[in-house]
């Protein structure tokens, strides 16, 4: 059995209340629309100009002010245009510590998704080598129920217009724009919460009954549970990546909703999967270094580093396939999303390859290096890092376009997240024995020896 | 100093590696192991030296990169510049996604090739050899351990009994 040290507890709060402190400082910050003036004429001219080539979602925020000026007729075009511009950059700033909390929300859920799918994947397998880590991999899950009810929270609070997240869900664009229209029997608030509700739903459910199967499998004398386990891991995976690929357009392509990319739900799965597998590599080799977990030899290590690896290079490959066919193409409508991540995120855009690919790929190709602990740790932490990044990439030039800056929000979302993380986690950890003591591959994964 | 060897013969993967391992505990000099297939642990248990194939393989992929590189600047860039999609070849880095599944196969294609070459000449193994397995059960279901013959003959073939081989020949080997 595992306890849940106190350290570990403290610091887990300490992570909480610092975060709650850093998203409430985010949020009582955003300044008002004065500032955003002052704030635009402080800047260069050539920023003007920049801000106001913004893809399509600009044109929503064009609507407002526009109408609010119309009973004054003698307003030219020109101040027309700055004060709009003015109006943008406020909705971006009012925007930044929602779409803080928003990424690294979904970024820790999904992260939990990953886990769980890893952990259907090696039951439906009936993997050998895995079984000693299936407790490890069910005290992760355990983020799931409360990671998908404070994420299902924030989709109701952008469905019910707190903040504006997802342009799609303002009527006065939509009015405006032939492409939302057109998407609007699919785009639209409560089919977006159905769909979350059933993904959502699923996965807690199979969560839920697989862990108690393992939970029953061992105190039973039989392999009943056992075999129920391995056919809801075969449903499960089937359910889930067709919800998969849905969650990924409706929770973060919709963000851009004027661009698509058919690849985009394989692309996020290959970002929160390896994410996952590190969270369980770097948890193995926490309990590990306290003393427990003492069946898990460098062999498992190393398995779990070439997953590191190989996910790596595949989110990779299907970064690089998306990339090099809109980049090919260069159709404007499709290239856009890539021209404004590379004009105006540069270093996290190219920043986040280097650590996803180039740094893995030279650290973890050796043999040797996966089975040492404190290189596997620390690529582990780059990775997150990296795939965090990834995360941010996919929102931010959407919800908060030039405005970027990873600060308070930021790191206050983050350790807030992290914080009640590690503090669930840890907690559904020392709930049971970390060896599932029942399953009839134990004794194979306890001697597992590559 | 002879030139005999026991062919010691098992038949069974597991029994063959305890038997290794007793071996060499004893100080005989285990020449070689045929197998009908690898055997996992046997390189370790036999107390051979790692492999570097790993670092040639790197290496040559490293060599596919740098070739591909090179062939796909002459080709595309200095030699026969073409205006694809709106993209003009004038230098090799802003094109250079276009070039990437390229370099990448041609690492690939570089490092698999030479690892299998260099593994061949490493076994000195080439088209038309003759066999050199001593026994052709090795081939089928049959584990050979070849120990050279330092002392006493009749001791090493009693030990090598008890190791559990299922047959144990003294050869002179030429």
């Amino acid at each position: 059995m595992y306890t849940f040290s106190s350290k570990l507890k403290t610091f887990s709060i300490v992570l909480m209340v610092l975060g709650i402190i850093g998203i409430g400082i985010g949020f009582m910050t955003v300044p008002n629309k004065e500032e955003v003036k002052e704030m635009i004429e402080n800047a260069h001219d050539g920023h003007h100009g920049k801000a106001t080539a913004h893809d399509s979602h600009a044109t929503h925020h064009e609507a407002a002010p526009a109408s609010h000026d119309t009973h004054k007729s003698e307003v030219n075009h020109e101040t027309n245009e700055h004060d709009a511009h003015i109006d943008h950059v406020l909705h971006q700033q009012q925007n930044k510590p929602w779409s803080a909390f928003y990424v690294a929300c979904i970024f820790f859920m999904l992260l939990t998704v990953g886990v769980l799918a890893f952990y259907a994947i090696q039951q439906a397998a009936q993997a050998g080598w895995s079984p000693i880590l299936f407790r490890v991999m069910e005290g992760i899950t355990g983020y799931l129920l409360p990671g998908s009810i404070i994420f299902f929270v924030v989709l109701l609070l952008s469905g019910f217009h707190m903040n504006h997240l997802f342009v799609w869900m303002d009527e006065t664009v939509v009015a405006k724009d032939h492409l939302l229209q057109a998407k609007s029997g699919y785009l639209n608030v409560p089919f977006f919460l159905i769909r979350a509700v059933i993904f959502l739903g699923g996965w807690n459910l199979y969560r839920y009954v697989s862990r108690k199967n393992s939970l029953a499998q061992d105190k039973s004398n039989d392999i009943t549970n056992y075999k129920k386990n391995f056919k809801w891991a075969a449903g499960f995976l089937v359910f889930f990546i067709v919800s998969e690929s849905i969650m990924s357009w409706d929770w973060i392509m919709s963000v851009d909703p004027h661009w698509y990319s058919t690849l985009f739900g394989w692309y996020v799965f290959a970002s929160f999967f390896v994410s996952g597998i590190t969270t369980i590599a770097l948890i193995t080799l926490y309990l590990k270094s306290k003393g427990y977990l003492e069946y898990v030899n460098t062999s498992h290590i190393h398995d779990l580093a070439k997953f590191m690896f190989g996910i790596s290079i595949f989110w990779t490959y299907l970064w690089f396939s998306q990339f090099m066919l809109i980049w090919y193409s260069d159709i404007p409508e499709e290239v856009t999303y890539f021209v404004f991540r590379i004009e105006n995120y540069k270093l996290p855009f190219f920043g986040m390859l280097v650590m996803n690919f180039v740094f893995p790929l030279l650290i973890l190709i050796n043999t040797d290096f996966k089975r040492l602990s404190w290189i596997v740790v620390m690529a582990g932490i780059v990775i997150l890092c990296g795939h965090y990044i990834d995360f941010y990439n996919m929102i931010m030039p959407a919800t908060v376009g030039d405005q970027w800056f990873i600060g308070v929000s930021e790191l206050g979302s983050i350790a807030f997240f992290l914080g009640l993380f590690i503090f669930v986690v840890f907690t559904t950890l020392s709930k049971e024995s970390l060896v599932a003591k029942g399953n009839p591959l134990m004794e194979e994964s306890k001697h597992f020896h590559y | 100093m002879s030139n005999k060897v026991i062919h010691a013969i098992y038949n069974d993967d597991d029994v063959l590696m305890d038997a290794v391992k007793q071996t060499r505990a004893a100080h005989h000099h285990i020449e070689e192991v045929y197998t009908p297939f690898p055997v996992h642990g046997l390189d370790k248990a036999m107390g051979l030296a790692p492999t570097r194939i790993a670092i040639a393989s790197f290496l040559y992929g490293l060599v596919g990169l740098s070739v591909a590189t090179t062939m796909m600047r002459f080709i595309m860039i200095v030699d026969w510049p073409q205006d694809i999609g709106g993209k003009p070849s004038f230098s090799y880095i802003d094109n250079m996604p276009a070039f990437v599944p390229i370099m990448f196969e041609m690492t690939v294609f570089f490092a698999a090739h030479l690892m299998v070459i260099t593994f061949y000449m490493r076994s000195k193994l080439w088209p038309f050899k003759k066999a050199e397995n001593p026994d052709v059960r090795t081939t089928d279901d049959h584990f050979l351990m070849e120990v050279g013959v330092h002392g006493n003959e009749d001791d090493m073939v009693s030990f090598f009994k008890s190791t559990g081989a299922v047959e144990v020949k003294v050869i002179e080997k030429h």
